[in-house]
Formats: structure tokens, C-alpha cells, sequence
């Protein structure tokens, strides 16, 4: 009886599931079947015998990897710059929401809403490219300047590993708080306003609303915001970093994706696919677990989680 | 007496006590410093692009174009590479965009039905590829595998659709398009897939933009695919083009000869600034004018349905 309700209501349905046709095939064949491709970790990977006549190796790889000089390096990379970036990239756009939105003219909010957020749009082989080229110890800004304060070009500090995380991070700072803020601006802009009337009347003064109304009112976002920065603290972007990386700083920019690429793909001829797929799981797995975990105390903690 | 003051305080702006005027004034002072900050690298790389490599040098340059040239420009209307960026980004970013919207919505649609047996787990199926993916190496193999190294397939088939954009997009459809009007266009004999086409749809038309300009400067800013998967100089898309002339052009400075690189950096420093500013223009003048969409996009992604 119940089955043949089931049946029915599918039945009824039936378009809706041609519907999903499509979208199930993309995301089985291009995410679940490269999660599949992952057992090439376990091997010793030939293209020529494919993944099925690769020769079974266990952990091999990983214990490779984890007895490696690299190893502990490019975890704690991309550690430092993970944390780095959060920790510079994430309270900026939360502060500036708070300003901006106690700012009373409209017009004033409105220009300077726009022009914050244009660098967002700005690519990644750009934004690098300008990093390239102001901060140029020959011919930008910061040659030009330096030349002139001290009559002699400056340090290069494209190829110097300790200015790499500071370019890095505030360049990305630069180009994503003002977009970064929207989502507070918008969580903002629905607090009631007789709050801030009955504050008002009780003498209160514009910093202390900001942190008795408007701070507390967002903080359910900020939380969530907080938890999804914390789920990807180990899996930063490969692009800004790759192309920013040259072999003056690569002490510090080679992180896990970097190094995942040139093991497996960079290098002609001595490529080991078997070995960058090791690395990039174990990646995964951190990331999934990093997300789980943290996702679990928020739900505990301030009663807001994303599932 | 009390009450009447707190009515006519209501509605009218009070006035200001010298903590809170101290306090406003801090406010617009720092508001106004970051916006020089984001602003004046924008306005630099502008008038260096504009201006003469020896002007720029001399550091005559700050925020006004010296001895003004089209130098950099002239030089890149020659460039042929650029042209043919400019073409097959263009054409990756219609084609992207329209597959996207077609699979985000066709996903979205039944998804958002509450009715829909088994809505739960194919949701699952769905979020978890948010959460964990299988990498760099083996999505590589899938694309040997299926032959799409070196096709433009390789750019558009794999990140056809963004299961984000696609909860984004469940969550308008749930949300704007009332269960009642379903319920009673069914009764007048309208299949699901007549009501998708002529009421969801419709209906949907501005998470449809928000969704398409998301994409579309996606698309239009993307490098890794390409990267990884073209080396066909004719498939290139814009960004390839551009981190060749941007990065690994830069000047090596093991030449000897001063006159030769004085004549490189010529064309070369003002050629880069130009470049970034041709690439990055178009999307700079459009958006303001379609702001609000991106704007409202993270307000629809920021509630969960």
C-alpha cells in the first residue's frame, strides 16, 4: 500500500525527475567520479595501465609524504597563511559594516559602497599582475618612491619570503573587504529601528548602540561567516598563490595546492600522479574534517550552524 | 508629558551630543581612508597606462597621466594574442554562462518542490560536493580520460553548475513562488514542465541576472581551467594571455646593454599597465549599473532555505 503511493507520487512527478536528469549526471560525473579517481593514492599510477591495472601500494604514498623535507613545510605554509588571511581579512569587513551603516547619508554610502567592492571583480592573473608591477623594485611605486627617499632602489620584495605573506594578505584585503561587507550591511540593515529609538531616548550614544544593538544583532552572521572561514583554513586558493610564486620566495609561498601540482603536473616527464593525488587527499580530508568538527561546536556553542 | 516627548523625538533626527559628532567624525574619516586606499591603485595603474615609461620612472607619476601617450594602447591593438583572448573569453563567457543557468535552474526547480520524493537525499547528494572533492589530479585524469584536453569543453563541462548558486537559487524559487499558484494551475491541467517554463521562469528573472553576472564574471575572470587543461595558443582565454604579458615577461636584469633596456621598459612598463586596465575596464563600467543585483544575490545566499 505505502509502496504503491510511493510509486504513484514518482509517477506524478515523473517530469520533475527529467528535470534532475541533467544535473545528476554533471555532478556524479564530474565530482563523484574524480572522488573515485582518488584510489589512485593507493597505487603506483601507469596512464598506460589505467586506474584498474595500477599496481596496489597501500599507504605507501603517504608515508612518503609525511617522511618528506617538504612535508612539514608546506603544512605549516599554508597554515600560516590560512590563519594570516583570517585573521587580518576577517574582522575588517565586520568593523567597516558597523561604520558604514551608522554613517546617515545615503549618497555617501552609496559611492563608497561601490567603490570598496570594485576590486572584487578585479581577476586573480591581474591583481597579481599589479602587485607585479607597483611593487617593482626597479620600475613602481615602491622602486619610485624608495629611489627617492633613499637614492637607491629598495630590497626586492616580490622575492623575499618573509614580505610574501604580507603582500599576499593584505593584498587580498584589499580587493574582498569591501565585498566582504555586504553580507553585514545587509544583516544590518533589517535590526528594528525602535531599538536604536529606545536606546536613543535612554541617552545613549552612537558607539554604545553599535556595541549593545547593532553588534549583537549580527553576531549569528558573524558566527556562521566565522565557521565557514574555519572549514577551509587548510584549503587556500592555488591561483593567487602559484602566480605570485617564484623561486626567490618559494621558502614560503609553496603550500599543499602548489606543491600537489608541481609533483603531479609541472614537472615533464617526472610527474607523479600517484603521489600529488596522496597529498591533495590528505588535504581533503583535513578540510572535511576541519568543517565537521567546527560545525559541531557552533551548533553547541551559539545554537546557529550551517546544516 | 514624558510620552509626548517621545513621540515627537520619533521620526526626526535627534540632535547630536559632542560624543556622537567626535564619534560621526571618526566615522566618515576612516570610511573616507579606505576608499582612497582601494581607490588610489586603481587611479595609479590608470594614469601610469597613460603616461610615459620615463615619466614613470622619474616618478613624476602620482595620480595624474604625465606627458600623456597611447603608447601602451597602440601596442596592444597590435598584440594579436589579445585580440583572440578577448574573442574566445567572450565566447566562453556567453556559452558558460548560458549552460550554467540552464542546469542551476533545472536542478533548482524540482529541488524546491517540498513534495518531491526523495528530495532529501539527492540534496545530499549535491551538498556534500561542497565539502569534499577529489583534486587537482584526478579531475586531470577525468578530463584525459574523456578526451577533453585541449576542447572547449574542458572550460565550460566542468564547473557547468555551482551547487551554491544552485541552493541560492532553490531558496529564491521557494521562497517568491507560492505553492498555491502551483496547485491551482494544476488543476486547470498545466504539467510541471509547462508551469516551469511559464511561470517559474518568469518569476525567476532576477535571481536569473543575479545568478548569470555571478557566473559570467566568473567565467570571464577564470585562468585555472584553462591553465591546466589548454595548451592550444587558439583556446586561450584572455587571463592565459594575460599572465604571459603581466608575469613572465618580466624584465631580466642580466642585460648589459642600458640603451636596450631603457627601450624595453618603454614599452613594456606602459604595455602592462594598459593591459590591465583594457582587461579589467569592461567589467569596472558595467558594474555599477547592475550593483544591486550583486548586492541582492548575497542577501538571497545569505538566508538558508
Amino acid at each position: 500500500m505505502k509502496k504503491q503511493k510511493i510509486a504513484k507520487q514518482i509517477w506524478r512527478n515523473r517530469q520533475l525527475y527529467l528535470f534532475l536528469l541533467l544535473p545528476v549526471l554533471y555532478i556524479i560525473i564530474f565530482h563523484y567520479v574524480p572522488m573515485g579517481g582518488i584510489v589512485i593514492a593507493f597505487e603506483d599510477y601507469r596512464a598506460r595501465k589505467g586506474i584498474w591495472g595500477s599496481e596496489w601500494v597501500g599507504l605507501e604514498n603517504f608515508i612518503k609524504f609525511f617522511n618528506s623535507y617538504d612535508c612539514k613545510r608546506i603544512i605549516r605554509n599554508t597554515l600560516i597563511l590560512s590563519v594570516y588571511t583570517i585573521a587580518a581579512g576577517f574582522p575588517i569587513p565586520i568593523c567597516f559594516a558597523l561604520i558604514i551603516n551608522s554613517v546617515r547619508s545615503e549618497k555617501f554610502k552609496k559611492v563608497t559602497q561601490t567603490i570598496v567592492t570594485l576590486p572584487h571583480f578585479i581577476s586573480v592573473t591581474v591583481m597579481v599582475g599589479i602587485l607585479m608591477n607597483v611593487f617593482s623594485n626597479r620600475t613602481g611605486l615602491y622602486g619610485i618612491i624608495g629611489m627617492m627617499l633613499t637614492g637607491e632602489y629598495p630590497a626586492d620584495i616580490l622575492g623575499s619570503p618573509s614580505a610574501f605573506r604580507h603582500l599576499y594578505v593584505w593584498s587580498g584585503v584589499w580587493q574582498e573587504f569591501g565585498w566582504g561587507s555586504i553580507i553585514y550591511t545587509a544583516a544590518l540593515s533589517s535590526v528594528d529601528p525602535e531599538y536604536h529609538e529606545a536606546a536613543q531616548i535612554d541617552g545613549a550614544s552612537r558607539l554604545q548602540r553599535i556595541i549593545h544593538i547593532d553588534f549583537p544583532s549580527i553576531l549569528p552572521t558573524v558566527v556562521i561567516m566565522l565557521i565557514l572561514r574555519m572549514g577551509t583554513v587548510m584549503s587556500i586558493g592555488f591561483e593567487k598563490v602559484y602566480l605570485m610564486q617564484n623561486s626567490l620566495n618559494i621558502e614560503a609561498s609553496s603550500i599543499i595546492s602548489t606543491y600537489v601540482y608541481n609533483v603531479g603536473l609541472a614537472s615533464q616527464g617526472n610527474t607523479d600522479l600517484s603521489y600529488a593525488t596522496a597529498i591533495g587527499l590528505f588535504n581533503s580530508v583535513i578540510n572535511l574534517i576541519m568543517i565537521t568538527v567546527v560545525n559541531k561546536i557552533a551548533d553547541k556553542v551559539g545554537e546557529t550552524s550551517l546544516w | 508629558m514624558s510620552l509626548l516627548a517621545k513621540k515627537s523625538s520619533i521620526g526626526k533626527k535627534p540632535r547630536l551630543g559632542w560624543r556622537d559628532k567626535l564619534f560621526y567624525g571618526i566615522c566618515y574619516l576612516i570610511i573616507a581612508v579606505l576608499t582612497l586606499t582601494v581607490l588610489y591603485p586603481i587611479l595609479y595603474v590608470v594614469a601610469a597606462s597613460l603616461s610615459s615609461a620615463s615619466a614613470l620612472l622619474s616618478g613624476k607619476v602620482w595620480l595624474w597621466p604625465v606627458d600623456v601617450t597611447f603608447v601602451g594602447y597602440n601596442a596592444i591593438l597590435k598584440y594579436k594574442e589579445v585580440w583572440i583572448g578577448y574573442r574566445n573569453t567572450i565566447f566562453y563567457t556567453a556559452t558558460g554562462t548560458f549552460i550554467n543557468i540552464c542546469m542551476t535552474m533545472l536542478c533548482a526547480y524540482p529541488l524546491a518542490r517540498k513534495n518531491l520524493y526523495g528530495r532529501k537525499p539527492i540534496m545530499m547528494i549535491f551538498t556534500f560536493t561542497m565539502l569534499f572533492s577529489g583534486g587537482m589530479i584526478p579531475n586531470y585524469i577525468l578530463i584525459k580520460n574523456l578526451h577533453m584536453l585541449n576542447s572547449v569543453w574542458s572550460l565550460l563541462l566542468p564547473g557547468a553548475m555551482s551547487v551554491y548558486n544552485m541552493i541560492v537559487a532553490r531558496t529564491f524559487i521557494q521562497n517568491n513562488i507560492p505553492g498555491e499558484i502551483l496547485e491551482s494551475t494544476q488543476i486547470d491541467g498545466c504539467s510541471d514542465t509547462q508551469f516551469f517554463f511559464k511561470m517559474v521562469l518568469p518569476l525567476s528573472k532576477s535571481i536569473i541576472a543575479v545568478l548569470g553576472l555571478w557566473y559570467a564574471v566568473g567565467h570571464w575572470n577564470s585562468y585555472f581551467n584553462a591553465f591546466l587543461y589548454l595548451t592550444d595558443e587558439n583556446l586561450y582565454p584572455l587571463q592565459i594571455f594575460l599572465r604571459d604579458i603581466l608575469l613572465s615577461s618580466q624584465l631580466s636584469s642580466d642585460i648589459e646593454d642600458p640603451d636596450a633596456i631603457a627601450q624595453m621598459r618603454t614599452v613594456q612598463l606602459v604595455l602592462k599597465y594598459a593591459m590591465i586596465v583594457v582587461s579589467t575596464a569592461p567589467l569596472f563600467a558595467f558594474y555599477p549599473f547592475v550593483q544591486k543585483y550583486f548586492v541582492k544575490g548575497v542577501m538571497i545566499g545569505s538566508v538558508k532555505g
